[in-house]
């Protein structure tokens, strides 16, 4: 009898896919349908964010860091901000602190709805992702209320917030909040007793305690695998230790693992959500009163000569900000990220890096692969969340 | 163009019915590369239904689709694969350039972004926007309707 | 445990190095340290049971050119288990910029490494994969360079410009295989 001759099929996934969430390259090795390895090639949206942002003078950074993690916008952009006031020495007023956990906390919502959509999508769960897009539209609506702009309001400023917050927003958050709760239990009744739902994700793609910190993952991934490092209660800021919540932490580090943890951190969101709606006053404070980085109300503007030459050194040359470099950590829907900012004493950056939660996530994908089937590849590049606009930047 | 009101028959040019066959159910090629793909998704979903347009087929091989919407900035590194999709396309195809970053670069005016799809393949309809409001894009894809209604056939 | 009797248990298991503490405004004491023996300090600073910095949250550069010594690598960890975080940063001379990788300490090191060397140029000796991680393989300059410019006029590339031999491509799969076991 013959013998039988098989070989190994190499396969490009390439950066043009649907299920790869982006423009992801994996040159897979496979035995019929196991993958035997997984080559990630990176590098197909790279942006140039970093080396862009020297140029730029310092409140011009933060749309470009907007568009770098575009599903967590504003988290990025309270990460940036934290950054330069803590080398400015700025002490924000507690209503700007609050709207600030407000926005944020909205923000980890919004992108795990899209978490959630995408990755039901692919699993093939599709009405998943016309609900949860139905609820980020709502999301949306209040992002417009706020700045005009549904996807990056670039509202977060260094010293505060742009304006003040526009009228009807505590009813528009809080007709959110009630609606909200029971959408996440409209979700978990579609997936999470789904027995096919349950077998496509129970055991695929588990990572370890160990692996997870020997390869720097931090976020939903880590604390599904037990890792229990949150930026918030570890390292909090914006008084996060005066908000009542709690962290989901589970053990099995496999997929349906980081779904339960996400689904719990959007409850548990909803919850601060309303705490801080509570704290923030109707009208108020929304940024620091320093008049080299605030820009005065226009009324003043049109009257006064030192609110004019004001407004006009704001805007033209921008505030100059000491010497020295800053890190502060921040809890984004992907994890621990922040920017490592150093400064010269000028108005414009020296260096901006921006810490990518998703880069290192890619970089973990071969250890939660390999040995799975290629559809377990795909349920494992959903649940690891990655945004191929963070990783490069 | 002629309709009897008693005889069920519609008579019209061959050119007319294919200039509408082709306009109301264009399939675009999933190519999302950024934040516009975000808004792109958006308007395939209930609120801004783009089933009306018959557009809701978001095919991922490029050989079964009309249309690409470049929807994200294009590095220099994806131009390649960029150019390859679109060669991989069947006639005839047509495609939108969705946002500020595939039409002329958008705030990203460096060494690492190409300053503009076009450099690569030929576009349509630009829809600019940082990213488009999904309903810019369904505008962008009226208009792309509306273009496909004067094509000759020969 | 703050800097000063940090610093003095690495000085116990690493007598050679040189730190030199700087101040810092952030949650992160700061130190200057040795370029050559930051892979051993490295590893006492994973592995000693009251440091535990088992987690490399950040691994970048930064090119004070004109200034000399022109490269500073900068390492942020964090111990979960002390909820603590460091800053280490190694000086490099413009002309020698090389230092030791730490991907044999923190595996998550290996694209990180692969990073600043793609976009700086900086060394990482004995780095299992020494590719570029986001720029296109044959890019030639390493962008974030302050000697490199912003804006360049280039037309754009429309066809791949590697033809490889199944071979060659065989073999760069089998490169990008993580090794296991470490």
């Amino acid at each position: 009898m013959p013998e039988l001759h098989t070989e190994t099929m190499t396969v490009n996934m390439g950066p043009q896919h649907p299920s790869t969430h982006g423009v992801l390259r994996l040159v897979l090795q496979l035995d019929g349908e196991n993958v035997l390895s997984v080559a990630p090639t990176i590098g197909f949206l790279h942006t140039g964010i970093e080396k862009t942002a020297e140029q730029k003078k310092w409140q011009q950074v933060i749309p470009l860091v907007e568009r770098m993690d575009y599903l967590s916008a504003q988290s990025s952009s309270l990460a940036f901000c934290l950054s330069v006031e803590r080398l400015l020495g700025l002490e924000l007023p507690e209503r700007v602190r609050v709207i600030r956990v407000l926005i944020a906390e909205l923000q980890r919502i919004n992108s795990h709805l899209v978490w959630l959509g995408t990755h039901g999508m692919e699993v093939g769960a599709v009405s998943v992702m016309l609900y949860c897009f139905r609820e980020r539209e709502l999301l949306l609506n209040i992002n417009e209320m706020l700045a005009g702009f549904r996807m990056f309001p670039s509202y977060m400023r260094v010293g505060g917030l742009r304006e003040d917050l526009p009228l009807g927003f505590h009813e528009a958050v809080k007709a959110f909040l009630d609606r909200f709760s029971s959408k996440i239990s409209e979700y978990e009744d579609l997936l999470t007793e789904n027995q096919i739902y349950r077998d496509r994700t129970r055991g695929v793609g588990v990572i370890s305690k160990q692996d997870a910190i020997a390869y720097a993952l931090v976020g939903p991934i880590a604390r599904a695998a037990g890792v229990p490092y949150d930026v918030r209660k570890v390292f909090p800021y914006l008084g996060y230790e005066t908000f009542e919540f709690n962290v989901p932490v589970q053990t099995e580090g496999d997929v349906y693992a980081r779904y339960q943890v996400r689904l719990a951190e959007m409850r548990e969101s909803v919850k601060i959500c309303r705490q801080a709606l509570d704290r923030i006053t109707p009208a108020g404070p929304f940024a620091v009163e320093d008049p080299r980085i605030t820009p005065p109300p226009k009324d003043r503007v049109y009257t006064e000569m030192e609110a004019l030459i004001q407004h006009f050194l704001i805007y033209s040359q921008g505030f100059t900000v000491p010497a020295g470099e800053a890190y502060v950590p921040v809890e984004g829907p992907r994890g621990e990220q922040g920017f490592y900012v150093v400064s010269d004493g000028g108005n414009r950056p020296w260096r901006v890096k921006a810490r990518a939660p998703s880069l290192l996530a890619c970089q973990a994908l071969e250890r939660m692969i390999v040995g799975g089937l290629i559809a377990d590849l795909i349920a494992v590049i959903g649940s690891i969340d990655v945004v191929m606009g963070d990783v490069d930047r | 163009m002629g309709l009897e009101a008693e005889i069920p028959v519609l008579t019209t040019t061959v050119e007319k019915m294919v200039q509408w066959a082709r306009r109301s159910s264009i399939w675009p090629v999933t190519f999302g590369l950024a934040c516009c793909a975000i808004e792109m998704m958006s308007m395939s979903c209930s609120r801004y239904d783009i089933a009306r347009f018959g557009a809701e087929v978001f095919r991922g091989s490029p050989r079964q689709s009309d249309l690409m919407i470049v929807a994200g900035r294009l590095s220099r590194k994806m131009a390649p694969a960029l150019r390859r999709i679109y060669d991989q396309m069947p006639e005839p195809k047509w495609v939108i350039s969705m946002g500020a970053c595939a039409s002329i670069g958008g705030v990203f005016d460096n060494y690492a972004l190409v300053q503009g799809v076009d450099q690569v393949v030929p576009v349509d309809v630009y829809v600019p926007g940082c990213p488009p409001r999904p309903e810019s894009l369904i505008y962008g894809i009226v208009q792309l309707q509306r273009k496909i209604a004067q094509q000759k056939l020969a | 445990m703050d800097l000063t009797s940090l610093i003095a248990s690495l000085h116990e298991h690493v007598p050679a190095a040189r730190f030199e503490p700087v101040a810092s405004i952030d949650l992160q004491p700061t130190t200057y340290v040795s370029r050559d023996e930051l892979p051993e300090v490295a590893r006492v600073l994973r592995d000693h049971p009251d440091l535990r910095f088992a987690l490399l949250a950040e691994l970048t550069a930064v090119d004070l050119w004109p200034r000399e010594p022109r490269f500073e690598v900068v390492y942020t960890l964090v111990s979960i288990e002390h909820s603590t975080r460091l800053r280490l940063k190694v000086r490099l001379e413009g002309a020698d910029a090389r230092v030791g990788t730490v991907t044999g300490v923190w595996p998550a090191a290996n694209w990180l490494e692969r990073e600043v060397w793609d976009l700086f140029g900086i060394v990482f000796e004995s780095h299992p994969d020494p590719r570029r991680l986001l720029m296109p393989e044959d890019w030639e300059g390493f962008p974030l360079r302050k000697d490199y410019p912003v804006q360049i006029q280039l037309p754009a590339r429309t066809t791949e410009p590697l033809q490889l031999t199944e071979e060659q491509f065989r073999a760069n799969v089998a490169k990008d295989r993580l090794s296991r076991g470490t």
